[in-house]
């Protein structure tokens, strides 16, 4: 070991550093890029435009996810526009030589699952794609950042960008989650403390023995959300979990160079006695199941809170944005927010579209019934996820119960496809964001929370408290 | 690459008030469908600036006496949200050159940077003194100065904070990166060369 102890996020960052640029940036080398159809585009306009190629189009991996219709898989696609943008990007690989998962491949989805899925996100590199929720990928110990437009021109042209170094924030939960809580809650918890842009600036390494005991997909579920935080990194250290987890995937490493690989991962865990700019501690059983009550994922409650009071706020600020989100959200001040009553119900994204919540799920809504007047949709985030549930009955289980099974994408997540609230719609949603219109209605309302909680709403037809509505305290 | 050197921007001002205005709400998702991002300048802020069912609400950039603004200015965490440079090219499209808030969202800040647009930081106060400032008077011409980092309007200016690499980029034409990056390519492939996960299949 190095005298000097170090963070994952120093080892990584100095182990792709390219150059200093003039401005003071660092030139970064980003090891695999990731792209897809929303943001890609433009990015190979501007390549044309100054006539350079992909230079190193084996590190980019395309899928196509944002504006894919879950419930039409035929092409051409009835919106003209999604399906010139799945043209674009079928020529735009074709041209640049980049590996496309198209859904003829069988390992299309959203990407924040397909990187993980395939073995392209390892731990020790850098990721870098046109999407916020990039953060996702730092579960494995890579450290990976949502970006631009333009700056998917510069990977795609340089493999790198210019960036400053952040600041790293080590956020450690400790202890067991109570029954019937979630690693949804967890990064909800996190994200009511710092508030949204709590996290400006800072690369945030979760860690603990909550993590240490977290399968890969919840550190992923984690991860991905630390945006709402304002952090744009968010990681955990690799360790036998994250091994586990990778080996044998199509992308992984084999045989000695898989031993080699484990080796060299494991060396860009943060040493101990390594500095962090900010340490914060929380207790895992001080997180209860957690649901947004706001129009930022910083407003978050746990389910036996009530609406926050405006007339209580302790500062002007606060109480305008109390009045400002109550306003749009319909609540009452002061009132619990279980029992308020929700119309869609949203299974699914790159925060909770994955096997274990579908499983979780499935475990504790067979046998019951959607409420009546309820629009429950379940959309699997990738093909592959979706193969698996299939296997294991969990189509049928959720389908039984009144949910409809979908082909993958991100569909009410951002409501680029077809998929979308109506009205003043309010959806009990796995996803991560609940912005004003954020899932395709100007006035649609959405109430973020755990994948089991959605689906305690969904058969309850209100917000409710998954531990009762399922018995989970007693299991 | 000869970029223009960005040291100051002037024009008329507009303030649109409000907290964590979030990139959703900058251009919603559905005007994203493109795979040009010509035309998004007439979407920005479309949820705030029209009715459900269209009708235009009176938001600030549409009133005639802020048409042809080219400073925009707004609250905390501005930006917030998705990584979506379609908001800073909105806003870019729309004719705006420059943005005063409190505090701008991490990866908004970055792509607005890398257009042209400097992001600079300001008091609430002081924010909100330039903004009455432009309600009394909406021709009055507000200069941002990013070369000195201030902002003056009529006899009065506030200071205001920018992050150095961004300022440096700005000032010193060197604000969109491309050129650099690409000249230190044999650089990135010697770094390549020593990370065994970067090896061609």
């Amino acid at each position: 070991m190095s005298a000097q102890p170090k963070s994952l996020f120093e080892k990584v960052w100095e182990a792709h550093s390219v150059r200093k640029l003039a401005n003071g940036q660092t030139q970064l080398l980003i090891g695999t890029h990731l792209i897809h159809e929303v943001t890609s585009p433009q990015a190979f306009g501007m390549l044309r435009d100054l006539g350079l190629k992909v230079l190193m189009p084996h590190r980019t991996f395309a899928t196509v996810d944002h504006i894919v219709p879950t419930n039409e898989l035929v092409e051409p696609y009835k919106d003209n526009l999604a399906q010139a943008m799945m043209d674009e990007l079928r020529k735009n690989c074709a041209q640049f030589g980049v590996t496309f998962f198209d859904r003829s491949t069988g390992k299309q989805g959203i990407v924040h699952i397909v990187g993980p899925e395939q073995g392209i996100t390892q731990p020790g590199t850098t990721i870098a794609c046109g999407d916020s929720h990039t953060s996702t990928h730092g579960a494995f110990g890579a450290i990976a950042f949502g970006i631009g437009t333009s700056q998917v021109r510069d990977v795609l042209a340089t493999q790198t960008m210019a960036l400053g170094a952040l600041k790293v924030r080590r956020i450690e939960v400790n202890g067991k989650l109570r029954p019937g809580v979630y690693a949804k809650d967890v990064i909800l918890h996190i994200i009511r403390l710092t508030g949204v842009n709590g996290g400006t600036g800072y690369a945030y390494e979760y860690a603990g023995s909550t993590f240490d005991n977290f399968t890969m997909e919840e550190r992923m579920t984690v991860c991905n959300m630390s945006i709402e935080g304002g952090a744009r990194v968010g990681y955990v250290n690799p360790d036998e979990t994250t091994f586990a987890y990778l080996n044998g995937r199509p992308y992984s490493p084999k045989g000695a160079a898989w031993d080699e690989a484990v080796a060299r991962w494991k060396s860009y865990a943060s040493d101990p006695g390594c500095r962090y700019d900010d340490v914060m501690k929380i207790d895992a059983a001080d997180i209860a199941p957690t649901v947004t009550w706001g129009i930022n994922p910083g407003q978050g409650i746990s389910i036996n809170e009530t609406i926050p009071d405006p007339a209580k706020a302790t500062s002007a600020d606060e109480k305008a944005g109390i009045e400002e989100a109550l306003a749009y959200m319909k609540l009452p001040a002061g009132a619990p927010i279980k029992g308020t009553k929700i119309n869609v119900a949203f299974l699914g994204s790159c925060t909770n579209g994955r096997l274990s919540d579908f499983r979780e799920v499935a475990k504790f809504i067979k046998g019951k019934k959607v409420a009546s007047g309820v629009r429950a949709i379940a959309v699997p985030g990738s093909q592959i996820v979706a193969l698996q549930c299939e296997k294991e009955g969990i189509d049928k289980v959720l389908a039984e119960a009144g949910f409809e099974w979908r082909a993958a994408g991100c569909s009410m997540c951002l409501a680029m496809n077809p998929d979308k609230l109506i009205g003043d719609e309010l959806c009990a949603s796995s996803s991560n964001r609940n912005f004003k219109g954020r899932q395709g209605s100007v006035t649609g309302r959405t109430v973020l929370m755990s994948p089991v909680m959605v689906a305690a709403a969904a058969v309850t037809g209100q917000v409710a408290d998954a531990r009762e509505v399922f018995s989970v305290a007693n299991n | 690459m000869a970029l223009e050197k960005i040291t100051q921007v002037a024009g008329k001002g507009v303030f649109v008030p409000g907290n964590d205005i979030d990139t959703d709400r900058i251009i919603p998702a559905r005007f994203m469908k493109c795979v040009v991002f010509d035309g998004l300048g007439e979407f920005l802020f479309y949820d705030v600036r029209h009715t459900p069912e269209g009708v235009p609400t009176g938001h600030p950039i549409d009133k005639p006496e802020h048409k042809g603004a080219k400073i925009l200015l707004s609250g905390a965490n501005f930006g917030c949200g998705s990584s979506r440079e379609h908001a800073p090219q909105a806003i870019h499209k729309a004719g705006f050159r420059a943005i005063i808030a409190e505090n701008f969202a991490e990866i908004f800040f970055g792509n607005s940077t890398t257009l042209g647009i400097p992001c600079v930081n300001a008091a609430r106060e002081d924010i909100a003194k330039v903004a009455a400032a432009i309600e009394k008077n909406p021709s009055l011409e507000i200069v941002v100065d990013v070369a000195a980092l201030e902002v003056r309007f009529g006899v009065d200016k506030i200071k205001v904070t920018q992050r150095e690499s961004a300022r440096d980029a700005l000032v010193n034409g060197r604000w969109d990166a491309i050129g650099d990056l690409i000249d230190g390519i044999p650089a990135v492939q010697a770094t390549a060369g020593k990370l065994p996960y970067m090896a061609a299949a």
